[in-house]
């Protein structure tokens, strides 16, 4: 009802606000990660360039909204040429589809990416994306994925139904490639726990909306994990990934009590040995208008436990660690903003020192720096293989 | 018998002394004055619904240089005065922050409700708002400057009136009753001729003048409802300023609270 008279509105006043015109943005950019240490496997680049990794991206984005803005139509592409890592240059299709807003109802058919959660330190309940791990470690780059979304916002909540076609394996660097396994990943030798394999259509369903300071999500998911196990073949040459069939439930909430903000996800897991239950919880604190000037200076504290099976599951470096971090927001022209933080295992000690800093550099250039650094990491912690894999980045991008 | 009519009406004269007294006595307060000009300014407004507007924020530092940003505010009215009002802002220039989106569910007393929708990420985030009195992406705007604008989130008082450019206006200080404002008081000037505010003065926790707000371009929609075109905010203690440039406002859209609802934001572009 609402958007019918928003199409009379906007079709009666053809100078209303909005882009009803195909919209081309996007960025290209460059980068050089710079790793300070000798690679600590056989392969991996050191010379002649010494540990610096230059590359290319371009991340466009074609996007269109009927007049009525009943229609939304999304093209997104994304390109990385690499110098040193062959599997790290690499294409994909982001997002790439056509979605139809009918009053509460909604469709979405093609590819797309969804976020769901509320922490910082790990991103345990996000669920519908595939990583896209020769990117980054820090899993925040994911994969398009293949789907049908089926939503309904009412005054209740939002309910999201996903049915997805075309499971998407994850990316790995390749032999030459930093911040690997000691052993590379064949993503060629993919296997499948389900008869289906990649044809296994995925399901989630899910449930989000708030109510008065608590924002909640939940879900249950049933499909391909998204994390592999990784096991040796070609006579220990290689790491082929093994996808198995879930069952997964998660839970996200957030409660907002003024400057605090209550982190918790939670899931549980049922397909990789002995059913489990992962969390993260933790809280984060704004000072405003820090020491009488315009800066926000953010407090984080997490904690992080996951359960699972040490045989048959995957296996994850978060099984028992606490995180703090910093953030620093200047509020100024050029929205300068940085992040200090720290992940450390209680069990063995190992930590992952993290700094990322990012600021505008005229109306259309951004400038972003990153450091990342292994200390004392454990020969038993799954981020062993990184430990000479300390690494600073810059990435010069402009936006269109 | 010509002393009783006398009489009669010597008391109905005294009563009615009493009387305009009383009234004039009520009247006189400031307070209530100042509430009456600025309930009047606000009801002046009251049944516009909807509108959907986009304006264009352009940043002066001290020394003169120009920063942009282009934007589109919805707005949906909540005619319960003990509620406030929802919006959602879209941001698409500078171009990296295109798509970023902040829906607020504004309150009276309490801390608006917040989300910020940041596209690199897909993420909605719900956040914090005691941040009122911080600076809106780097404007000279504070959240509150956008968002204080219901009627009962001030005290009033009334000072005097004075001629503003060709009107007459009532001069209101208004005091903010809302926790984490960044002012301890604000100088309104409202004309008498359409009861819209033409210029604001801030005053700082300090009590200092902090910025000055002019309200200019006001043009009239649907024969009701009165726009500022163009919003002029200057810092008086860093001499940075920014100007706030609408284009046409448009009412009537037909937007309902399920267009203002956290489950949108993944949606917007």
């Amino acid at each position: 009802m609402a958007l019918a008279l928003t199409a009379a509105a906007l079709l009666s006043v053809p100078s209303v606000a909005g882009a009803q015109s195909p919209k081309l943005s996007g960025s290209i950019g460059s980068e050089v990660r710079l790793f300070f240490e000798e690679p600590k496997f056989d392969g991996q680049f050191d010379d002649p360039l010494a540990g610096i990794q230059p590359s290319l991206l371009a991340e466009p984005e074609l996007s269109y909204d009927s007049q009525d803005r009943r229609h939304q139509f999304n093209l997104a592409p994304f390109l990385r040429l690499d110098a040193r890592d062959g599997d790290r240059s690499h294409a994909d299709l982001r997002e790439g589809y056509w979605r139809y807003i009918g009053g509460d109802w909604e469709v979405l058919l093609g590819v797309n990416r969804v976020f769901w959660g509320v922490t910082e330190s790990r991103h345990l309940v996000n669920m519908i994306n595939q990583i896209d791990a020769v990117e980054d470690i820090d899993e925040e780059d994911f994969l398009g994925q293949p789907m049908v979304n089926l939503a309904t916002q009412q005054d209740w909540g939002r309910v999201d139904l996903f049915v997805m076609p075309g499971f998407r394996e994850r990316t790995f660097p390749g032999r030459n490639g930093r911040l690997r396994p000691g052993i590379p990943v064949d993503e060629n030798a993919a296997q499948y726990d389900s008869e289906l394999a990649r044809g296994q259509p995925d399901t989630a369903l899910r449930y989000s909306h708030f109510f008065g300071d608590f924002d909640l999500g939940a879900y249950y998911f049933y499909g391909n994990g998204r994390e592999p196990r990784l096991v040796p073949g070609g006579r220990g040459t290689r790491l082929e990934p093994r996808y198995d069939l879930i069952h997964q439930g998660g839970l996200d909430l957030q409660y907002t009590d003024e400057a605090w903000l209550w982190k918790l996800e939670a899931i549980v897991r049922e397909g990789q040995g002995d059913p489990f239950g992962a969390a993260v919880a933790g809280v984060e604190y704004t000072f405003f208008q820090a020491f009488e000037s315009d800066a926000d200076l953010g407090l984080l504290a997490e904690f992080l436990y996951d359960g699972r099976d040490e045989d048959d599951a995957p296996p994850t470096a978060f099984d028992e660690d606490v995180f703090f971090g910093t953030r620093l927001a200047l509020n100024d022209v050029q929205d300068t903003t940085a992040l200090l933080g720290a992940i450390v295992d209680v069990e063995d000690g190992s930590t992952s020192l993290f700094f990322e800093a990012e600021r505008r550099l005229g109306d259309s250039w951004k400038l972003e720096f990153e450091v990342r650094a292994f200390l004392g990491i454990a020969d038993s912690n799954p981020a062993s293989s990184f430990e000479n894999d300390d690494f600073a980045l810059l990435r010069l991008s402009y936006f269109f | 018998m010509p002393p009783k009519p006398l009489k009669s009406s010597l008391a109905l004269a005294v009563g009615l002394m009493l009387l305009a007294a009383a009234a004039t006595a009520r009247a006189a307060s400031p307070e209530e004055q100042g509430f009456e000009i600025a309930a009047r300014s606000d009801r002046s407004d009251r049944g516009f619904g909807d509108n959907r507007v986009r304006l264009k924020m352009v940043l002066r530092n001290a020394a003169g240089a120009e920063a942009t940003r282009s934007l589109e505010i919805a707005t949906l009215e909540v005619p319960d005065e003990d509620v406030g009002d929802k919006s959602l802002i879209v941001f698409d220039s500078p171009r990296d922050i295109d798509g970023t989106a902040l829906l607020s569910h504004a309150k009276i007393i309490d801390p608006d409700d917040q989300w910020l929708y940041l596209p690199a990420l897909k993420r909605v985030k719900r956040i914090s708002s005691v941040n009122k009195s911080g600076p809106f992406v780097g404007s000279e705007f504070a959240f509150e400057d956008f968002t204080a604008l219901e009627l009962k989130k001030y005290d009033y008082k009334y000072i005097h009136s004075e001629p503003c450019g060709e009107m007459t206006c009532d001069v209101v200080e208004r005091y903010p009753r809302y926790e984490y404002s960044g002012y301890v008081k604000q100088l309104s000037w409202i004309d008498q001729e359409v009861f819209q505010v033409r210029k604001v003065e801030f005053y700082d926790r300090r009590g200092d003048l902090l910025k000055t707000l002019s309200l200019e371009d006001y043009r009239l929609y649907e024969d009701k409802y009165w726009r500022a075109q163009k919003l002029a905010m200057v810092n008086h203690q860093t001499g940075k300023s920014t100007d706030l440039i609408y284009e046409d406002y448009v009412f009537g859209v037909g937007l309902g609270d399920r267009d203002f609802i956290k489950g949108v934001l993944q949606r917007i572009r």
